[in-house]
């Protein structure tokens, strides 16, 4: 039997921009995964509760309003406070490159910006997620 | 188009031309099987007037002034007057858009372009629990008109004209900037400008709504009405294919659904008892402008014609201004890339070149760091030298059209004003384009569409430059405009200090004057209208509509 | 296994998904804590709202105090094996009650609307203390008859204008209807779907319950409490006479199948000699019923060696 790999993909904050989140989503059910797409406006909290419920083995977080050290941070927060911190957690959108140090800090395991082929976030989980 | 005895004779000579061809083709393969626009729709090797055969002079190209408005809304185009050059703005704060405003009138821009930040996007304070860490992010906070009277302090507003990017709370902003007008002494009669207002697009393809589909079209009929007798030379709204084609649509896609959102308000108009010839003039359109320069001037010219006769022969209109697309455009935000930013600066200038062939009306050219952050103050110059530099430099403002009549423009002219209107035949039979919305039809051929270019691109069939050719290791940039975290604080200070020093008796009575226009079929507007002037929020005002209206569901299609 | 520990309820179910090895002793355990549920199916064509309308009587349970298991099942790409589950989106505001527990699954390509191991999921949810299970299926089209071994109560949601569609489903599909709601009761032709629906149902013999129809509207959020009666007026009817522990016996012997088809299928298989066999097969000095009969003869020296 298979070892699927789930993955959810989220959509935090306000901004409505989802054609990052919905190519990527489509990329890695193109790849063999389950996705899980929850759609816009999620708060952390949504997006934590549906990772545990799921058991995902990643959450991809795209967002693209400048709210990222903020939210990503919180979401990985809550993913510990719940003792879910071995989910891998992916961020991507548009995120300057002076920002990534402080997200790979905060429990973020790899940022993706603008123009990153979807094979290497497929790439990246699939190294990341053993199984 | 031509003599079928002169095209006859052509036969001949074109059937060497493809025997030369094969021959040397034969010899040097072509860099590839098909060649494609940027819209992934096959180009011919070569265009000749056989391929626009069929087209007559004056029904289909004609003059620019007339019916149908291929070559332009105006007789003499930018000979006379140029495009409005007006950059998008908006950061953070009332006091600091005001500053950058200020800064932007003093440097030649003709009409200010506000930005707002998400919150005020979808109707919520500042100090909403959603709100969190994304107040004044990519735009200006506005929570009453308190801050709407900062945001415009100093600046005369019988004297510009102000375009705002706001949909769904649109009668919200509209009331605010009326009732600061009025504190400026400046009667409603005098504003000019444009609300975005185009909810139907935020279903299919921004996501910035509130409200369900049926009390949001009331809203913006309620817009309409109230607009055509009391701020008649306000363009009610902005009808945005910009968004669409972010979101990864064709050139064909992003006018044929464009368009069928226009129908749908136009319909929404006409139920609501409202004359086509009195609100159709006031109607205007917001398209993309992306890299394929040659589509994307078709694309522009198809989108003129097609509305011009669609307005003409299926709403009957009878006024010339009511057959006019005019259009605001935008350089594709999507096209820019975070790598090699500076080579973003060519990307506009050939996206500002299509605009301007293409006969825009206004024209905002993005920033070279907006792939990665909001622009800084000298990037935001070199876009807006980028506009002036081909208005004055160029020589394309020269004469009008100046492209019509090449076989190959007229041609993909044609073909995009087909593929269009087939979209817009497809979604009349689903029952109009709010019940292709529901079906998620339109939102599915758009991913589609998106999807198909992100695997061109990863399998190298479509190249950016940059991206997935000529790479190069890079320093990552510095000197990234930032919004200071602060923000959000500030303005939830400010609310509180606003809903304990303002009268909230009047506020609640307008607040439930308002609530009773929403639940019967009174126009919103005035009570809108009293609403802020009471420094009632954005928020409370959205929550009255929201008590009353339910919120929107997405349709879920991926 | 307890409610408020969803990692370890997710945990188990991905690896009943999985089929790994090593949780029988839990399933086991497990096994004993079922049967409190109502099991309600929700079925009907793509459109019609299952997942909208799941969300709205959901609420409407949690608000009368109790615990809801949402299982809703997708279907798998056969091109890659992936999917993309996207029912959650309808259920955004249930995810952080504490009350209810959502799982998407992609049906991996099992037939029938559900995924294989649909029912051991409803088992863990069951045996975790919910008191309420929704299954919603796949929802593609007729074929969807799987949900009436999985269910105690199947709801069939279906919208106005399907008209023709109601005639042509009359053979097979309508039949396994307890309940019906026909949502976007707003919308015309709503009335005219009750009466074709009523209709066609009056014609089904051999049926001592005759299927409620229901008005429903989850745009405007109406007779959602109706339905949640109707539902119950169902369970009540199962209660009486043993109807339940028949239905459920009926279910209990297809899932004792399944499982003992399952495992015998996996440990014949992956036993030494079936390549052999299929070699021999292949190449014609085997047949496959001796080959068959051969595995069982292996089986069960296996086992006597054990």
């Amino acid at each position: 039997m298979e070892q699927m790999i789930r993955v959810l993909v989220a959509k935090p904050g306000l901004d409505g921009h989802d054609r990052g989140a919905k190519v990527i989503a489509r990329a890695l059910r193109d790849a063999g995964m389950e996705v899980i797409y929850t759609g816009l406006r999620q708060t952390p909290e949504q997006i934590v509760a549906a990772a545990i419920q799921e058991d995902v083995d990643c959450v991809a977080i795209s967002i693209l309003s400048g709210a990222h050290n903020t939210l990503l941070p919180k979401v990985a927060a809550l993913l510990k406070e719940q003792g879910a911190e071995d989910i891998l957690m992916l961020g991507g959108g548009v995120i300057p490159d002076e920002d990534i140090p402080f997200l790979l800090d905060n429990g973020i395991k790899a940022v993706f910006t603008p123009g990153t082929p979807t094979s290497k976030i497929v790439e990246c989980i699939k190294e990341n997620v053993t199984k | 188009m031509f003599d079928r005895s002169k095209l006859d004779q052509m036969k001949d000579k074109a059937n060497q031309y493809e025997a030369q061809v094969e021959k040397s083709i034969a010899r040097f393969p072509e860099r590839r099987e098909t060649f494609v626009t940027g819209s992934n729709s096959e180009v011919e090797r070569l265009y000749t007037p056989e391929d626009i055969a069929e087209q007559d002079f004056l029904e289909d190209i004609g003059y620019p002034g007339s019916y149908p408005f291929t070559r332009g809304v105006q007789p003499n185009m930018y000979r006379g007057r140029l495009w409005t050059m007006r950059m998008y703005a908006g950061f953070a704060t009332a006091e600091e858009s005001n500053k950058r405003y200020k800064y932007l009138v003093e440097q030649g821009s003709s009409g200010l372009s506000v930005a707002f930040d998400l919150p005020t996007q979808i109707g919520y304070d500042s100090d909403h629990a959603l709100s969190e860490g994304e107040v004044g992010k990519v735009g200006v906070a506005i929570d009453s008109l308190a801050d709407m009277e900062v945001l415009f302090d100093g600046i005369p507003l019988d004297k510009v004209s102000t375009s705002m990017t706001i949909n769904a709370p649109a009668s919200i902003l509209l009331a605010m900037y009326i009732a600061v007008a009025e504190k400026q002494g400046v009667s409603a009669d005098k504003l000019r400008g444009t609300i975005q207002n185009d909810i139907l697009k935020e279903y299919i393809a921004r996501g910035t709504y509130i409200f369900p589909t049926e009390p949001s079209m009331r809203l913006i009929t309620d817009i309409f009405a109230y607009c055509s007798e009391h701020v008649p030379q306000w363009n009610t709204i902005s009808i945005s294919g910009y968004h669409i084609r972010e979101a990864g649509s064709t050139a064909a896609q992003e006018v044929g659904f464009t368009l069928a959102d226009g129908i749908a308000y136009v319909e929404a108009a006409l139920e609501a008892g409202l004359q086509i010839d009195d609100f159709a003039p006031r109607l205007s359109f917001f398209f993309n402008a992306h890299n394929d320069l040659l589509e994307e001037v078709a694309k522009y010219r198809a989108a003129r014609r097609m509305w011009a006769r669609l307005m003409k022969e299926r709403f009957g209109a009878k006024k010339e201004k009511s057959m006019q697309l005019k259009f605001h455009t935008q350089t594709a935000g999507s096209t820019l890339t975070a790598q090699q930013a500076e080579n973003n600066i060519v990307r506009v200038t050939i996206q500002t070149l299509a605009a301007v062939l293409g006969g825009t009306q206004s024209l905002h050219t993005n920033s070279k760091d907006e792939a990665l952050a909001l622009p800084s103050e000298q990037s935001v110059r070199t876009a807006l030298r980028t506009q002036q530099i081909v208005a004055y430099e160029s020589g394309v403002t020269n004469t009008v059209d100046p492209l019509a009549g090449s076989y190959y423009i007229e041609a993909l002219t044609d073909q995009i004003e087909q593929e269009a209107m087939d979209y817009i035949r497809r979604i009349d039979d689903m029952g109009g384009t709010v019940a292709a919305i529901d079906k998620g039809y339109i939102q599915r051929e758009i991913m589609d569409a998106a999807y198909e270019y992100q695997r061109a691109v990863e399998l190298n069939e479509a190249i950016v430059v940059g991206v997935n050719k000529y790479q190069v290791e890079e320093e990552s940039p510095t000197g990234l405009l930032r919004v200071d975290p602060v923000v959000g604080e500030n303005q939830t200070k400010k609310l509180q200090a606003l809903r304990s020093s303002r009268d909230n008796e009047a506020v609640e009575a307008a607040l439930a004057g308002l609530k009773k226009a929403c639940e019967g079929d009174e126009n919103v507007m005035p009570f809108i209208i009293e609403a802020v002037k009471t420094y009632a929020t954005l928020g409370e005002i959205a929550d009255v509509m929201r008590s009353v209206f339910g919120e929107y569901q997405q349709a879920v299609i991926v | 296994m307890k409610w408020t520990e969803p990692r370890q309820i997710a945990r188990l179910i991905s690896a009943v998904e999985d089929g790994r090895p090593g949780h029988e002793e839990q399933l086991k355990e497990l096994f004993y804590q079922t049967g409190q549920a109502h099991v309600i199916g929700v079925t009907g064509p793509p459109g019609a709202g299952k997942s909208s309308l799941t969300d709205k009587l959901a609420k409407y349970y949690v608000d009368q105090g109790k615990r809801v298991g949402i299982i809703a099942v997708d279907p798998t790409s056969p091109f890659s094996g992936g999917s993309i589950l996207g029912d959650r989106i309808r259920m955004n505001d249930l995810t952080t009650n504490p009350n209810v527990f959502i799982r998407s699954m992609g049906t991996r390509g099992h037939l029938g609307g559900l995924a294989s191991s649909t029912h051991l999921v409803k088992q863990i949810l069951d045996g975790a203390g919910a008191d309420i299970i929704f299954i919603e299926t796949v929802g593609v089209g007729q074929s969807e008859v799987e949900i009436v071994q999985a269910a105690d109560t199947v709801l069939m949601v279906m919208v106005p204008g399907l008209g023709d569609d109601i005639q042509s489903m009359k053979a097979g599909i309508m039949e396994i209807g307890d309940v019906f709601a026909i949502n976007k009761a707003d919308l015309p032709g709503a009335d005219r779907a009750k009466i074709d629906i009523q209709n066609m149902l009056t014609f089904q013999p051999e049926k001592d319950w005759l299927p409620l129809v229901q008005m429903v509207s989850v745009k405007e959020n109406t007779g959602i409490e109706e339905l949640a009666k109707a539902i119950e007026m169902h369970r009540s009817f199962l209660n009486e006479e043993d109807r339940l522990a028949i239905r459920r016996k009926r279910n209990t012997r297809n899932e004792l199948i399944d499982l003992l088809y399952d495992k015998l299928y996996r440990r014949l298989v992956t036993q030494g000699n079936f390549e052999r066999y299929l070699e021999q097969i292949v190449e014609k000095t085997l047949d496959p019923y001796s080959a068959i009969d051969k595995l069982l003869e292996d089986l069960r020296s296996e086992n006597e060696n054990d």
